[in-house]
């Protein structure tokens, strides 16, 4: 599965769209002009690149609570999610939903969502879906370590399984269920044995290493695509900052959050295709630039723009009613 | 135009949908009874009460689709497919399971068409037994529509009757927005609840009110099983020379508010039988309205009448005396009349 350089240079530019849409929301978070609450996906972008990398408009993922990598991945408008998150009337969700529910259904993203493990069902509900209509698009459950332990996702998988829907199920395992470790949460030795144990194939990856996660996820895809059931993949994940902005991590040792960028999925790109003689560090260097102009526009625009008029408060909550 | 039992009614519309629009399929516990079993016969049992009984014979079991026992994960399966193109109805067999499954009918898909800013359709239909009277005790015995109601972006029908069962269920599954359909475990094969209804598919609007009864004295709003409680104590009372409007509501989201405030505005009395909730219950909501809105029409204050504050017990005598009834309808009646009940029994 070889990547052309046009793949990687986009493939690229979306992780650091990503990275710069949640350090700019980061930095403004400290100013107190982004209302609610903000999970940020730092450090896990190779993961929601190099799935959404294998998926069209047609096959759908459901996220969570940290979804802004995965939303972008899809295929959704920085510039709009970020007026979104200033709850302008421009956003993406007219300032309905915030940064915990970004969703875009024509784009095959059936949002992010403030509960736990809700994407298992709801992503095997797509899935079957395309079993239905005998389509091979295919659906991805985006969920952390922390879902794992959910009912939730147990009963979805049991029944993709029982009958063979086109999912992937891919854990982003970044070590942590808000502030508890995953190796006190976890029963099992392991995620993915656990999942595997459901009657699935499931692999652990490094989700850090975008290469792997690409071609790992290429070969579930096909398995989807050919009608062969549910996959499980548990990649583990690396969360720069804290559950939400505010978090202090007294529960991370201080060696752990220093060395953290060990292992970061942007370097680790950059090394890769430039030794591979893929593109060149002017070339990355270029895209870095061209991004980060772009989210000073698109904060500049999200703060000024408008909000949603009080008038159009109930809109939305019926269609016909 | 022959007489149908709730029931067939119930399977009809669900039938007449399964043909018209080849989206719709139907999920749950049992739908169709028999999957994996050693006989293989996989129209069994046709659900709990055999509404779709030889509905996997004639649409295939992709499109009635047997669950395990998780409630959880195929109500959030089935909201997964209504947001992506499909009209599925989703049976929980009791209103009481709602506490497996709650977080898919509270926070996913009531809210999707506002979070996601009027763009996600989500157009699924919940099919659940409620009601009390038959020995099912507490877990399998209450009315929780008051919940549902109290749930912007649900839409909920508590119908009545058979032809009523049939048009409201054809509706739901033709309506955009998700619908909790409530039907009472009493009225399947209640004689009372049956109806002439049409062979062919119709609808009845959400939202419009029936007056089983028009009368000029007490307005008695009731439904479900209810209205047939209801309807009995106005005969009773009609024999006493007081006349009531008996209104059923059939859908509690939305409410026809105008139909009950036209009436408590004409009668200047209210009575409110629900077999829900003691509390904050629909009953409470009904006599809100009219607090707010027509008191000045009201010529002595509204009764309700619920259950206690307590759980559906399990023993015949306590669950009678646990059920709203007949007879403490007719007093509340008479005592909005101002009547003294012993003296006008005396009488």
């Amino acid at each position: 599965m070889a990547i052309t350089k046009e793949q990687a240079l986009n493939y690229y530019r979306k992780m650091r769209q990503i990275r710069e849409f949640e350090e700019t929301i980061h930095r403004q978070n400290t100013t107190g002009e982004i209302p609610g609450f903000l999970h940020l996906y730092c450090g896990e972008e190779a993961n929601a690149v190099g799935v959404c990398a294998h998926l069209s408009d047609e096959d759908y993922i459901a996220s969570n609570h940290r979804g802004h990598g995965h939303c972008l991945a899809k295929g959704s408008d920085p510039r709009l999610m970020m007026m979104e998150l200033y709850g302008r009337e421009e956003g993406l969700c007219r300032g309905r939903g915030g940064s915990m529910h970004i969703a875009e259904l024509d784009k095959g993203s059936l949002g992010a969502n403030g509960i736990v493990g809700a994407g298992g069902p709801l992503a095997a509900g797509a899935a079957l879906t395309q079993k239905l209509k005998g389509s091979k698009n295919i659906a991805v459950c985006f969920h952390g370590d922390g879902a794992t332990n959910e009912g939730y996702m147990f009963e979805a998988m049991n029944m993709a399984v029982m009958w063979k829907l086109p999912i992937i199920f891919y854990c982003e395992n970044n070590g942590y269920g808000e502030f508890t470790g995953i190796e006190y949460a976890l029963g099992a030795d392991s995620i993915a044995e656990r999942a595997a144990a459901f009657g699935m194939p499931a692999k652990k990856i490094n989700g850090n290493d975008f290469f792997e996660v690409y071609r790992e996820v290429g070969e579930a895809v096909e398995h989807c695509r050919a009608g062969q059931g549910p996959y499980y993949i548990e990649a583990e994940a690396i969360r720069y900052y804290g559950h939400y902005e505010g978090d202090s991590q007294l529960y991370r040792t201080k060696e752990e959050l220093k060395n953290l960028e060990d292992n970061d999925c942007l370097l680790g790109f950059r090394k890769k295709v430039t030794s591979d003689g893929l593109l060149t560090d002017a070339e990355l260097d270029a895209v870095d630039t061209d991004v980060i102009e772009a989210f000073k526009v698109y904060l500049d625009e999200a703060r000024s723009a408008a909000w949603p008029a009080t008038e159009t408060l109930c809109d939305h909550v019926y269609i016909n009613y | 135009m022959a007489e149908k039992s709730f029931r067939q009614a119930i399977s009809e519309g669900l039938r007449a949908e399964m043909q018209r629009d080849d989206r719709v399929f139907l999920i749950g516990t049992d739908i169709s009874g028999g999957a994996g079993c050693p006989g293989q016969d996989v129209d069994a049992a046709g659900g709990v009460l055999g509404i779709t009984k030889g509905f996997a014979s004639d649409f295939g079991v992709d499109r009635v689709i047997d669950t395990p026992i998780a409630e959880m994960g195929y109500m959030g399966i089935a909201a997964g497919a209504a947001a992506t193109g499909m009209r599925p109805v989703a049976e929980l067999m009791f209103n009481d399971f709602v506490g497996s499954c709650f977080d898919v009918l509270l926070n996913q898909v009531p809210k999707f068409h506002y979070m996601f800013g009027g763009k996600a359709v989500t157009p699924l239909t919940v099919r659940t037994m409620i009601g009390a009277g038959a020995s099912a005790a507490a877990q399998h015995s209450q009315s929780l529509h008051h919940i549902f109601t109290s749930i912007p972006g649900l839409k909920v029908v508590v119908p009545s009757n058979a032809y009523d069962a049939k048009g409201l269920l054809i509706q739901a599954i033709q309506d955009d927005d998700p619908v909790m359909f409530m039907e009472h475990k009493a009225l399947y094969d209640l004689p009372s609840a049956a109806a002439e209804v049409p062979d062919e598919a119709y609808t009845i609007p959400f939202g419009e009110a029936n007056f089983l009864q028009e009368g000029d004295d007490v307005t008695i709003i009731a439904m479900g099983l209810m209205a047939h409680v209801a309807m009995g104590a106005a005969v009773e009372l009609a024999k006493q020379g007081i006349t009531c409007d008996v209104i059923d509501p059939r859908t509690t989201s939305p409410l026809d508010e105008e139909s009950i405030l036209e009436s408590v505005e004409s009668t200047g009395r209210l009575v409110v039988v629900d077999e829900g909730a003691a509390r904050c219950g629909f009953a409470h909501d009904v006599a809100a309205l009219v607090a707010q809105h027509a008191f000045a029409s009201l010529k002595s204050p509204i009764k309700l009448v619920t259950p206690p504050h307590c759980p559906t017990p399990f023993s015949s005598p306590l669950e009678q005396a646990w059920l709203p009834g007949g007879e403490q309808i007719v007093a509340a009646a008479l005592d909005v009349m101002g009547i003294d009940a012993a003296a006008s029994a005396v009488a």
